[in-house]
């Protein structure tokens, strides 16, 4: 168990660093020059050369990444903007604020959206997809089933604005999407972001009512649940006590891929609702060049991606314990 | 997941009768796995009704330019401008419903006085081209690189197993608008416009290059599995070369999880194109394109609801219909697998 944590974290780290270079050289493809952009309008070359050794721009690309990525374990002392102290990702070139706190000030909002969802969709798409496993073939199965294609198909930016259009602007029924920190006002934190939760859910339940209703229908044929019935055990209680807990496994892994998806998919989330998380910052430090936002960000979100894939790993061998972690 | 189809076993004809098809002579004895599988596919009545909406998709796009000739409109004109009375001061239609009639079916863009109808048979042409060349490079590569990991085995399929992960953890749409300005750069600089072109050929490039990840995986699997059975060992102890296993034996036993992933993956693809256009990075005027008319569309909704429900409709049914042909497929191709 240690060992294969220990192996999986290092395999881990070793992607974010292949991230944070493939990200770096990226940027440097794009011919578009902040050093520019912090210059102004009137620009004499001498301001633009002495920015750009402020940036630490005139160095070599690899001494540039160098001193990025000690500057994450260390902290570094950076000429332009000052002391930036040890989880450094630099300072943004565009708003000159440092970038890890404008992530962690920003991450409650992409936080509250995206666990949020899950929740509400796992627990609708595993309910309705054990409603259709149980009534199998009769019209409460089928309406499942057709609703559940039919949500799959739907897009974030088309049933948003329909849900706030007819839920706020016509029927007034639910405040507009916004956030409010939860320390504030959990009330209110809770009303405003119920439409992203449902546009989220009505989305992705459809995956977990499928797979939901598939592998309850497989458990059921298990000769164990057959043993169960014969011995006298009533039909709801084999269903709610055993079947469910060999659903689990698949619902699980896909649960950790969209739990990714969902955070990746936050910059579509966020335009649609004109939230200020960190999808809409990833936006931003792409419209203005601004490498160091963009590489925390894409760190950030990679983290988040390798995290879940770990926790997934870890999570089988917790619900089933045939699973050995090696 | 699928698992090899039933015609497994055989290095005859492939399930599907795809083009690859090495066989002629099967058709001759009663019926080919390509036979059963059509029959099997005739009888799903849902089936036939969803190809029958994505050909009518097809057949929109084909005839785009015959329909907007008989319609007497195209998607360039801005008619609310050139005509008064068409839009109010603030650049909404002024009649009811998007400004809906017998001359502007769908109504007229908010803003532009563009045609909605035009531009929506237009964006298909968009969407379903680059969806379409999307689909079948990433499985082209996918493909190869699917087959090369799991026949070669060892250090190659360590390197691309890794190279696959790397891409996996990468946040994809984060990616996709990073990635669009440097596939850009690499041919026009900053200064110049950026020609309609080249954008198309940045997002099919973009796409691509995160998308062939899912498929290679896949095929992987399925070849780490069939690499080991008897017909392929029996092929190598016959002496047959790598290449006519790959291609005599391995393939043939693919098209069913390959014809499957296209039609699952290429509705996958009409909507992060329509996403990379709402996110203001898709195609550019004047190229109409539904994702810049859900862009539109959600500026303008509490004005006008209606610009953004007829592109909405539009990728909803084209989508669904796209992904139940693809259970049917699946289920005529395969009958024994579950979903």
């Amino acid at each position: 168990m240690v060992r294969f944590f220990l192996r999986r974290v290092a395999g881990a780290a070793m992607i974010m660093v292949i991230i944070s270079v493939v990200t770096f050289v990226l940027f440097y493809a794009v011919p578009r020059d902040p050093a520019r952009a912090f210059c102004g309008k009137i620009c004499p070359p001498q301001n633009l050369a002495l920015i750009r050794h402020n940036l630490g721009m005139d160095d070599p690309l690899f001494v540039q990444y160098w001193h990025w990525l000690a500057g994450v374990f260390t902290g570094r002392d950076l000429p332009q903007f000052g002391e930036c102290a040890a989880p450094c990702l630099g300072y943004s070139f565009a708003t000159r604020e440092p970038v890890f706190s404008a992530i962690l000030d920003r991450l409650p909002v992409t936080l509250s959206v995206t666990f949020g969802a899950a929740v509400v969709l796992l627990t609708f798409g595993v309910v309705t997809g054990m409603i259709a496993a149980w009534q199998q073939g009769r019209p409460l199965d089928k309406i499942a089933s057709a609703s559940s294609v039919i949500g799959a198909s739907l897009q974030i930016y088309f049933v948003g604005p329909l849900l706030v259009f007819f839920a706020v602007d016509t029927l007034g029924l639910l405040p507009r999407p916004a956030y409010v920190p939860i320390t504030e006002d959990p009330g209110r934190w809770f009303v405003h972001l119920l439409i992203p939760w449902l546009v989220l859910s009505i989305i992705f339940t459809a995956n977990y009512t499928r797979m939901t209703r598939s592998v309850m229908i497989e458990q059921l044929a298990e000769d164990y649940v057959r043993t169960a019935r014969a011995k006298g055990m009533s039909g709801r209680t084999v269903f709610l006590r055993f079947a469910w807990r060999g659903a689990m496994i698949p619902i699980v892994t896909i649960f950790g891929v969209d739990l990714a998806t969902l955070l990746g998919g936050a910059i579509i989330t966020e335009q649609t609702f004109t939230l200020h998380g960190i999808g809409e910052l990833a936006v931003r430090a792409v419209q203005n060049t601004d490498l160091p936002m963009l590489l925390g960000v894409t760190l950030v979100g990679a983290f988040a991606i390798v995290t879940l894939t770990i926790l997934v790993d870890v999570l089988y061998a917790v619900i089933d314990p045939r699973v050995r972690l090696r | 997941m699928t698992p090899p189809s039933q015609a497994a076993t055989a290095t005859g004809p492939p399930p599907g009768g795809a083009p690859a098809a090495g066989a002629p002579g099967a058709a001759v004895t009663g019926r080919s796995p390509a036979q059963l599988m059509w029959r099997r596919f005739r009888r799903d009545r849902t089936g036939v009704a969803a190809a029958c909406v994505v050909a009518f998709f097809f057949l929109v796009a084909l005839l785009a330019p015959v329909i907007s000739r008989l319609y007497g409109k195209d998607p360039y004109t801005t008619y609310g401008q050139n005509e008064p009375g068409l839009l109010n001061e603030y650049g909404y239609p002024v009649g009811p419903n998007g400004g809906m009639s017998a001359e502007f079916w769908f109504g007229l863009e908010p803003g532009l006085g563009r045609d909605v109808f035009t531009q929506l048979v237009y964006g298909i042409r968009t969407s379903l081209s680059i969806a379409l060349v999307v689909t079948v490079a990433t499985m082209v590569i996918g493909v190869v690189m699917g087959i090369w990991a799991g026949y070669a085995g060892g250090r190659t399929d360590y390197v691309i197993g890794r190279v696959v992960d790397t891409l996996l953890a990468f946040p994809a749409q984060l990616f996709l608008i990073v990635l669009l300005p440097v596939v850009e750069t690499a041919f026009v600089s900053p200064e110049e416009e950026t020609p309609v072109w080249l954008r198309y050929v940045s997002i099919c490039v973009v796409l691509t290059v995160l998308g062939w990840t899912t498929i290679s995986r896949l095929l992987r699997a399925q070849v780490l599995s069939l690499r080991e059975r008897e017909f392929v060992e029996a092929a190598r102890v016959t002496g047959a070369s790598p290449l006519r296993i790959v291609f005599k034996e391995l393939l043939p036993n693919l098209w069913t999880p390959i014809i499957i992933q296209s039609t699952l993956a290429l509705p996958l693809y009409v909507g992060a194109e329509a996403g990379l256009g709402f996110l203001g990075v898709g195609m550019t005027e004047p190229t109409p394109d539904w994702g810049r008319m859900f862009l539109v569309g959600a500026s303008v909704y509490r004005q006008d609801i209606t610009y953004l429900v007829f592109p909405g409709v539009s990728i909803v049914i084209f989508v669904v219909a796209f992904n139940l042909l693809g259970d049917s497929l699946r289920d005529a191709f395969d009958p024994k697998s579950r979903r």
